[in-house]
């Protein structure tokens, strides 16, 4: 597998990994089909991330992504963060192998999902206004291995 | 960093003495084998040597052994061969779901061509379903190819019982015997073996080079056409450098071969028993009795194949598995899947394959790197995180 520098580093020493207790938000996607799952937890405080943390079953190309989004993501408001795209950490990585590509997808699926669970539990908007808000796609429960059943 | 080698299942290290017996055939010795003189002559000796060495060792003809380039192409000529060639008999051929892709493939390409396969189930430990066997064979089966021992996780077929079954019913039985040969005594006749497929780079032989059995009698096309080589059923000049390789290392293989798997079972099974003493949550993939004595599969729950041999890479270890991600697809080992992994499971498979070079002490070291491994990457993932939750 062609991997760079920065997704060697990022996979041999991950930065974020772990859980928060009391998250503000927690979004999970993928799953064991496609053999990818991110989990990623957010603490917010005055619509700031103030901590993230990841956990990730998957290979070199998703522990990779997984942290590097927490970094790109840690210290931001909360707007920022949903502007995060693949293709950012895909850059910020970079470079992946094209057939590892949607594990970049994958992360920024999470952080979305993320975002999304601390406005449900925030209370103050539908979930309609938060689908469209997080921009909600569900790219893995898409998978073509999942539909083959 | 020191290699630390446990793929001998992918390829092996080409044995000095293989090596010193090929050399004079790349340096001095370079007459093409169909020469009329005394240097052509010299090589087309040597292969004839080698033919027969071949023969010999598996209890056939040698004007029953081709040389290929290796597995992919014998398995290639043996099926695609025998089924154009005996059409007019018939268009069923049978074999099975765990097959190398030079099988399965070979086969699809087949059907496309109107050709009707049936793929036989495995039980759990990959073991072809004699019953789900005999009730496929129909009047217009023409060939039955099952492997003989599977590259993935270890498993040797029931051979005999399944060349017995082709030949009560008339119908040619071809075994891709790639991961067998140099591990396991192989004779033809008494296996009811009609064809069959090797590869010298998985017995300490140079890679490029292969055999294909076909026993006399049998009609198969040509896959490459052109000279007269191989009594015109496999053109091009010949590879005599390796094919004195693959003899040599054939040889050597079946000379010292109960007290070679002797070591490589002990070390096995020393590995796969410290792994259950030390790390929980495991499964050894495969047949525990009918087995490679070299072949370790084990899944390790919750963590994900790539993931584990990235990490141990960088402690110089060589390994290999059937994730998804190790695939190239975005599908785990079709093997994992026919003995009924779910595929969080298969994902997590690990595939340790130890050779006659391997040591303890490098058993020692994989078990002790495992251990930190599996740890370090078990604390990073969500589904251990929920599976101990659960349990609390």
């Amino acid at each position: 597998m062609d991997y760079s520098e920065k997704v060697i580093d990022h996979y041999t020493n991950p930065r974020n990994v772990g859980e928060i207790e009391d998250a503000s938000g927690v979004g999970k996607v993928g799953n064991p089909v496609c053999g990818d799952i991110m989990k990623i937890y957010i603490k917010v405080e005055n619509n700031i991330i103030t901590d993230v943390k990841f956990k990730t079953f998957g290979c070199g190309a998703a522990i990779a992504t997984s942290s590097i989004s927490t970094e790109l993501i840690k210290g931001l408001p909360i707007e920022k963060a949903l502007e995060l795209k693949n293709g950012d950490v895909v850059d910020k990585l970079d470079g992946l192998p094209p057939v590892k590509i949607h594990c970049s997808l994958l992360a920024e699926e999470a952080i979305h999902e993320a975002i999304a669970d601390y406005y449900r539990k925030e209370g103050k908007m539908s979930e309609e206004e938060i689908i469209k808000k997080c921009n909600l796609k569900h790219h893995h429960d898409a998978c073509p291995h999942k539909l083959k059943g | 960093m020191k290699n630390i080698y446990f793929d001998n299942a992918a390829t092996t290290r080409i044995d000095d003495n293989v090596l010193k017996k090929m050399l004079p055939y790349l340096k001095e010795n370079y007459g093409n084998a169909s020469a009329i003189y005394k240097l052509g002559k010299e090589s087309h000796y040597a292969i004839e040597e080698v033919r027969n060495i071949v023969a010999e060792t598996f209890n056939c003809n040698k004007d029953e052994i081709y040389f290929t380039s290796g597995g992919s192409e014998s398995d290639n000529t043996a099926l695609k061969g025998i089924a154009y060639a005996n059409k007019d008999k018939g268009k069923h051929i049978i074999t099975s779901k765990i097959e190398h892709p030079a099988i399965l493939e070979t086969c699809k390409q087949l059907s496309k061509d109107g050709f009707d396969i049936t793929y036989l189930s495995v039980d759990e430990n990959g073991i072809v379903d004699l019953d789900e066997l005999e009730s496929s064979i129909r009047e217009d089966t023409i060939l039955i190819s099952i492997m003989f021992a599977n590259n993935e996780i270890g498993t040797i077929e029931p051979i005999e019982k399944i060349g017995k079954i082709a030949h009560e019913h008339g119908i040619y039985f071809h075994t891709d015997a790639v991961q067998a040969v140099g591990t396991i005594k192989i004779d033809v006749e008494k296996m009811n073996i009609d064809s069959l497929s090797l590869s010298a780079h998985k017995f300490h032989g140079p890679k490029g080079i292969g055999v294909l059995y076909m026993r006399k009698g049998i009609k198969f096309n040509p896959l490459i056409s052109g000279g007269h080589q191989e009594k015109s059923k496999r053109a091009g000049t010949e590879n005599v450098a390796s094919i004195v390789g693959l003899g040599e290392a054939l040889r050597i293989s079946y000379e010292t071969l109960d007290e070679k798997n002797k070591k490589i079972k002990e070390l096995r099974d020393y590995y796969f028993k410290e792994v259950e003493k030390r790390i929980p949550y495991i499964k050894i993939n495969g047949d525990l009795k009918n087995r490679l004595p070299g072949n370790a599969n084990i899944s390790f729950r919750f963590i994900e194949g790539e993931g584990l041999l990235l990490n141990l890479d960088n402690v110089g270890i060589c390994a290999s598995s059937g994730s998804a991600c190790t695939s190239g697809s975005l599908a785990p080992s079709h093997v994992l899947l026919a003995i009924g992994l779910p595929h969080e499971i298969a994902h997590g498979s690990l595939r340790i394959s130890i050779g006659k070079y391997n040591t303890k002490e490098e058993v020692d070291y994989l078990i002790e790197s495992l251990v930190e491994i599996v740890e370090r990457l078990r604390n990073m993932s969500p589904l251990y995180e929920e599976f101990m939750e659960e349990n609390k």
